[in-house]
């Protein structure tokens, strides 16, 4: 079967549709499917839902999705840095599920490994914790959390071989892996299709199973919070 | 004199152990790497890395390579990379031996808040939920009292709560006060800071 295809908007052809939910992977602005992001924009979808650990900013990662207001729910851990996303929420516009991050990297992982729910000490004694079942396990109160099944997942890697094998660089790998696995279908954009063999199949991060499409494509990488030192401090 | 944000870091840092796993906070907290001295320590950033580095010199910064506060940051030849999953699986599962976290306040059960204020813009838990119930040890580093003096270590917190019983030692500007049965207990004072002056400016109950 191939997987690899030309560009963002024809890898996302018969798979994005109103109403989706929608992980992505990505942290802060690391690792962000951006040319898939603005592929969702081109398509229209719309009423969409994303996990996703942040919403990007105003201009850039799923801000560009809140712009067009495509996006109707955003389960997330931290959304600091959208002044958009701010005046959706406080609008009633767009809704927002928290997440400790934690917690939501786990459900993507527990979607994608066929665990519908499982129990964790995060949030206990938190508004987290409201309505879910608690339950004791050696003596500690654990809350019920549950898996996400994601209709399409969207994720961004390094470098990939035609068969959807992945491999992430440095902490650009963050979200990605566990929401690829989640995904019912997942598309991947990378900076490099390899060819086959040329991965060491010790060093795949995430296995080709796991990848539906592929997509090469150049990447702006932004940094959110360029942080340096001088010379003369080391 | 109370201690001051690196003086207060310093104190952090001799909570350090050689060998241990530490993940900390933003704010005062990531000042405390600057106090390790000679221990061997190894840093978490809970976006996915072990074993973190000092910020890049100017023109070396990698757009695939941050902090959980996004900053850009390196690696030392000690750092592995991983996936969000398994590192909250590091932290949930109890491998990382202390979190060293900011607050905005604690109480003497050791609850935390440190995440939202109702009527203010919410900005989300992040990793902290996971970190508070997960690491070995939660130790909190603030100033005692907030801004219109009143005290941030309390009977009961009045914001809504990170964790429930979780901090195990609070270090101020004030001192150093551990979390034990029936309230706080004071451990050391900050220098020129006496009994009475930390007393008066804690509101939970301090057991001898």
């Amino acid at each position: 079967m191939k997987k690899i295809y030309a560009n963002a908007n024809e890898a996302l052809d018969g798979v994005i549709s109103d109403g989706m939910l929608i992980a992505a992977g990505g942290f802060g602005l690391c690792g962000i499917p951006e040319l898939l992001l603005e592929a969702i924009k081109t398509s229209g979808a719309k009423d969409l839902t994303f996990a996703s650990n942040n919403a990007g900013v105003d201009d850039f990662g799923i801000g560009i999705l809140l712009q067009t207001k495509q996006v109707r729910k955003m389960i997330s851990s931290y959304v600091g840095e959208n002044a958009e996303f701010m005046r959706q929420y406080l609008s009633g516009e767009l809704e927002l599920e928290f997440n400790p991050q934690g917690t939501l990297a786990e459900r993507m992982r527990a979607g994608g490994a066929g665990i519908p729910g499982f129990y964790t000490k995060t949030g206990v004694g938190t508004v987290i914790a409201d309505g879910k079942e608690h339950k004791e396990f050696n003596g500690e109160t654990y809350i019920l959390e549950e898996g996400i099944f994601a209709d399409l997942a969207i994720v961004k890697a390094w470098k990939a071989d035609d068969t959807g094998n992945l491999v992430f660089r440095k902490t650009a790998r963050n979200f990605n892996v566990p929401a690829a696995t989640c995904g019912k279908i997942c598309v991947a954009e990378v900076e490099e299709i390899v060819p086959r063999g040329s991965l060491d199949p010790d060093s795949i991060h995430l296995p080709g199973i796991y990848v539906h499409r592929i997509i090469q494509g150049s990447h702006e990488k932004r940094i959110e919070q360029r942080t340096t030192r001088k010379k003369e401090d080391a | 004199m109370p201690w001051d944000r690196n003086q207060m870091a310093a104190r952090a840092a001799q909570e350090l152990e050689d060998g241990m796993y530490v993940n900390l906070g933003i704010g005062i907290p990531t000042l405390v790497a600057n106090y390790v001295g000679d221990k061997d320590i190894t840093l978490q950033s809970e976006n996915g890395m072990l074993g973190m580095g000092p910020f890049p010199y100017e023109g070396e910064e990698d757009a695939d390579l941050i902090n959980a506060g996004k900053q850009t940051i390196t690696e030392l030849s000690r750092t592995s990379y991983f996936d969000s999953a398994t590192s909250f699986a590091m932290i949930r599962g109890g491998k990382i031996a202390a979190a060293i976290l900011g607050a905005m306040e604690v109480d003497e059960k050791g609850d935390l808040a440190n995440w939202m204020i109702p009527g203010k813009l919410v900005k989300g838990m992040g990793g902290a939920m996971d970190l508070v119930a997960g690491v070995g040890r939660v130790i909190v580093v603030m100033d005692h009292t907030n801004k219109h003096g009143d005290s941030k270590v309390l009977k009961e917190c009045t914001l809504p709560l990170t964790g429930q019983g979780v901090v195990d030692r609070i270090i101020t500007n004030l001192g150093v006060l551990d979390v034990v049965e029936g309230g706080l207990k004071i451990v050391e004072l900050a220098d020129g800071v006496s009994d009475a002056d930390l007393r008066a400016a804690t509101q939970a109950t301090i057991v001898d």
